[in-house]
């Protein structure tokens, strides 16, 4: 092969690699990007049907409810503007509290409860995760009616 | 009084880095060696500054001292010492000055171990390394200070995040910070190499002992914070594929693949450009998982709330480092020339796929980490990309090159023969597909994805024996043990770290296939079955640690009416915070991890209980470990050693490798 074919050769094997790459990637993307959503924006119908998707807000002081299985639990995320109940079976993670903020992932039930299939337990140190933070910050803009639960944006306050 | 001493010497070393970044450079362009010859002393002193900085700051958390911000804010007068120790690095502003710290130690490595390079290249090195610790050095004197005040005083410090108080958080990140900043040692060389314009062999053997170093503490610092995920988070998983993990393995995919092209320039003197550019990747990609994981725009343990500001000063300075090498880069790397031709289908041919292959790999990480980013920050909504991304993205990437790895180290150097290398490699071929088709029916699961993964560990266990028997034909000595002796020890280190790797596939492969997994309610005296194995669970005890309440369960695992162990798992306390950990209980095997960790308590005495049966799972850890064993023995290697002795610096290595380049 003379060098200029090589040379040629080697850029073909590298755009190939390139393109394999950018359909597995592209592939994988339209079936796995999670998107998020506040709990005024599922409440209002914005959420799909069907399809995974991620809340995230405050866990209404006083709403967890735990079921005679010991695992299933039911409580209510908001975002001081809309409250959206939510069923999980399983164990919860450490740092869930309620009147702290707390990201779920699943899917909307038919009857508006949103079915968890994760709780997400990251959060910085102020108990805030920035989803959160930013769900309730956009709810107080909007104006909306604050719920009659009173949270602790700061979330410094122990519950336990 | 003594923070205000660290405070102090850290703006001295600000002072002599700058000078140890710009003289030495400066006297290397117009060769004069009195400017040069600073650099040594400086490196030595800045070291020595830092050292101090690093040395009061610790003082001042073993002395409690909570006028301290820093102090008060990541420690509690409770805190066991060691972990008020390994507070230092709790937090954003210590953990920059270990990263820092271990910039000045690894300079002050280069230093001693450079006795055998050309001045002009020593003191080029060690000026880029000067110029990069005058950014750290800056950020935090500007904007993220460790030895801020507190005045008045805290009577109390806030306390280490409990998640952290474990000894993980001991050794985990310094050994992660050690592989960072040690690719800074590769990054320095390719850069110094670009100004001078020498990118010859010489260059590249120099450079390579110093990138595996710090590809091996890379890989034992991911391993361990892993291992640490896997028993501290109690949801028994090793990998999430968050990006605070991504952020660490990124620079081990780009300096796995510099590694491996290091390796051609050093012995064919090809793929000098493509080298230095993965050099510059690697380091930069170092930089990007700091500014990623200390920075706060990343939700997780590792993410500390903080300013904007210092978001700010990290992006530019990730800018001018990345943008500068790049453009110096673009400008000079057509001069140092291609190197040696070589077919398609030869030693380097594959190492160059398995790079572009390694490159891409790390590329679709890298996009799966930030395009979240990139959304958020141009208010385009709100998206994770979860692992089944990763998985499905990274490992068709990985098997055609973990396929080569196999064959590459057997193919000649610029020309191999397909029927030659099928020759050689038909039993290997042959035992792996037929073990990987039966194993998996013996245990009693066959899936595609276990027969895969078994194929490719077995695949480069029998490459590695082929491999090893035709080098020992080649090698003089009489008996086999003689002639296993004289096999460099480079050559062993490679086999022993891609054996690493069939130790880790075995691992992740087993544990994917054969996990079991349990979410139960549990009473007390009640039992729960996961596979062969049989908990019962003794109800709980109140305990009380030095800085924490415990609720700590009795779990009396048994197997066909046999005791196999009993595990203690507990649900701490910490007052400080207020917050609730799990702590789960391990009892860990060769061939299966048993793994208790508990829910929440219900009534009357029960729990919710989370029981896992992981088989193979330490095979992953230990995969790593082997891995990083193998970079040790090769770096022990001869040749080595005695470039290192060589203390003046002087002509053999040079003209060694033009005569090298002229075979």
């Amino acid at each position: 092969m003379k060098p200029r074919h090589k040379r040629f050769a080697f850029i073909g094997l590298g755009l190939l690699v390139l393109g394999v790459a950018t359909v597995l990637i592209l592939n994988a993307f339209q079936s796995n990007l999670v998107f998020f959503f506040t709990p005024t924006q599922v409440v209002s119908g914005e959420a799909p049907q069907g399809r995974s998707f991620r809340i995230g807000g405050m866990v209404e002081d006083g709403s967890l409810v735990r079921e005679n299985d010991g695992l299933t639990v039911h409580f209510i995320v908001t975002d001081t503007a809309k409250r959206l109940p939510v069923t999980y079976k399983g164990i919860l993670p450490d740092l869930f509290k309620e009147g702290k903020g707390a990201v779920a992932q699943g899917q909307l039930g038919v009857d508006g409860t949103f079915v968890a299939s994760e709780v997400l337990a990251k959060h910085d140190e102020n108990y805030m995760p920035p989803e959160v933070a930013e769900a309730l910050a956009k709810a107080k803009a909007s104006g909306a009616q604050q719920s009659k639960s009173l949270v602790v944006p700061d979330g410094r306050k122990g519950s336990l | 009084m003594i923070p205000e001493i660290g405070h102090f010497a850290l703006i001295l070393a600000l002072c002599v880095a700058l000078v140890q970044g710009i003289l030495p450079i400066y006297g290397a362009a117009v060769g004069n060696s009195g400017l040069m010859a600073v650099a040594k002393p400086a490196a030595r002193t800045q070291f020595l500054l830092v050292l101090t900085a690093f040395g009061c700051l610790a003082y001042a958390f073993a002395d409690k001292d909570f006028s301290v911000l820093y102090v008060a804010a990541t420690s509690n007068s409770q805190l066991p010492l060691h972990y008020r120790l390994a507070a230092i690095w709790g937090a954003h502003e210590g953990s920059l000055l270990l990263w820092t710290f271990i910039l000045t130690l690894w300079m002050f490595a280069v230093t001693l171990f450079s006795g055998h390079l050309p001045e002009t290249t020593r003191s080029r090195i060690l000026g880029v390394m000067g110029l990069v610790s005058v950014g750290f050095l800056l950020f935090m004197l500007t904007v993220s200070n460790p030895f801020e005040r507190l005045i008045p005083a805290a009577a109390e410090g806030r306390d280490l995040n409990p998640l952290l108080q474990d000894p993980g958080m001991v050794i985990h990140p310094p050994m992660l910070y050690m592989g960072y900043v040690g690719f800074s040692v590769a990054f320095a060389f390719a850069i110094a190499a670009l100004l001078g314009g020498n990118l010859d062999a010489a260059w590249a053997r120099w450079s390579r002992p110093w990138t595996t170093v710090a590809w091996c503490f890379l890989t034992v610092g991911i391993a361990l914070g892993s291992g640490w995920a896997y028993y501290e988070l109690g949801w028994g998983g090793w990998w999430f594929w968050d990006p605070v993990e991504n952020a660490s393995f990124m620079p081990w995919l780009a300096g796995t693949a510099l590694v491996h092209s290091l390796a051609v320039t050093d012995k064919r003197g090809g793929f000098k450009v493509w080298t230095v550019l993965l050099a510059i990747m690697a380091f930069s990609l170092s930089l990007l998982g700091t500014f990623l994981v200390r920075s706060g725009v990343l939700t997780s343990v590792h993410a500390f709330a903080t300013d904007p500001k210092r978001g700010l000063f990290i992006l530019v300075f990730l800018a001018i480092v990345i943008g500068g090498s790049l453009a110096l880069y673009a400008w000079r790397a057509p001069k140092v020339g291609l190197g040696g031709s070589f077919a398609m289908l030869s030693r380097e041919g594959m190492l160059l796929a398995n790079n572009v292959l390694l490159v891409a790999a790390m590329g679709s990480v890298l996009l799966g980490t930030l395009y979240p980013l990139f959304l958020d920050a141009l208010d385009l909504g709100k998206i994770s990309v979860g692992p089944p991304y990763f998985d499905s993205v990274f490992v068709p990437l990985m098997v055609p090159a973990i396929f080569l790895m196999g064959i590459g180290p057997l193919a000649q150097w610029k020309k191999a023969s397909v029927p030659d290398l099928a020759k050689r490699l038909k039993w290997a071929f042959g035992v792996s597909l037929v073990s990987a088709l039966t194993l998996p029916i013996v245990m009693g699961n066959w899936t595609p994805l276990l027969s895969l993964g078994l194929l490719l560990a077995i695949w480069i266990v029998t490459t590695s024996a082929v491999g090893l028997r035709e080098r020992l034909t080649h090698v003089n000595g009489n008996s086999l043990v003689e002639r296993l002796a004289s096999v460099p020890r480079s050559y062993w280190g490679m086999l022993v770290a891609h054996c690493g790797i069939a130790v880790f596939i075995v691992g992740v492969t087993m544990v994917k296939g054969f996990e079991t997994e349990k979410d139960v309610r549990m009473n007390v005296g009640e039992t729960a079955s996961i596979g062969d194995y049989t908990f019962r669970f003794d109800g709980t005890q109140d305990v009380v640690g030095p800085n924490y309440t415990a609720a700590r369960g009795t779990f009396h695992v048994s197997r066909d009416g046999r005791e196999t162990t009993v595990l203690y798992p507990e649900k701490r306390r910490y007052p400080v915070q207020n917050q609730i950990m799990t702590e789960a209980a391990i009892d860990p095997g060769l061939l299966r991890d048993l793994y208790v960790s508990l829910g929440e308590p219900i009534d009357d005495g029960a729990w919710s209980v989370r029981l896992y049966h992981k088989p193979f799972i330490d095979w992953i850890w230990g995969g790593c470990f082997i891995m990083a064993l193998g970079g040790a023995l090769a770096i022990s290697d001869r040749r080595y050693r005695l470039a290192w002795r060589r203390q003046e610096p002087v002509v053999p290595v040079p003209t060694r490798a033009v005569r090298r380049k002229v075979a």
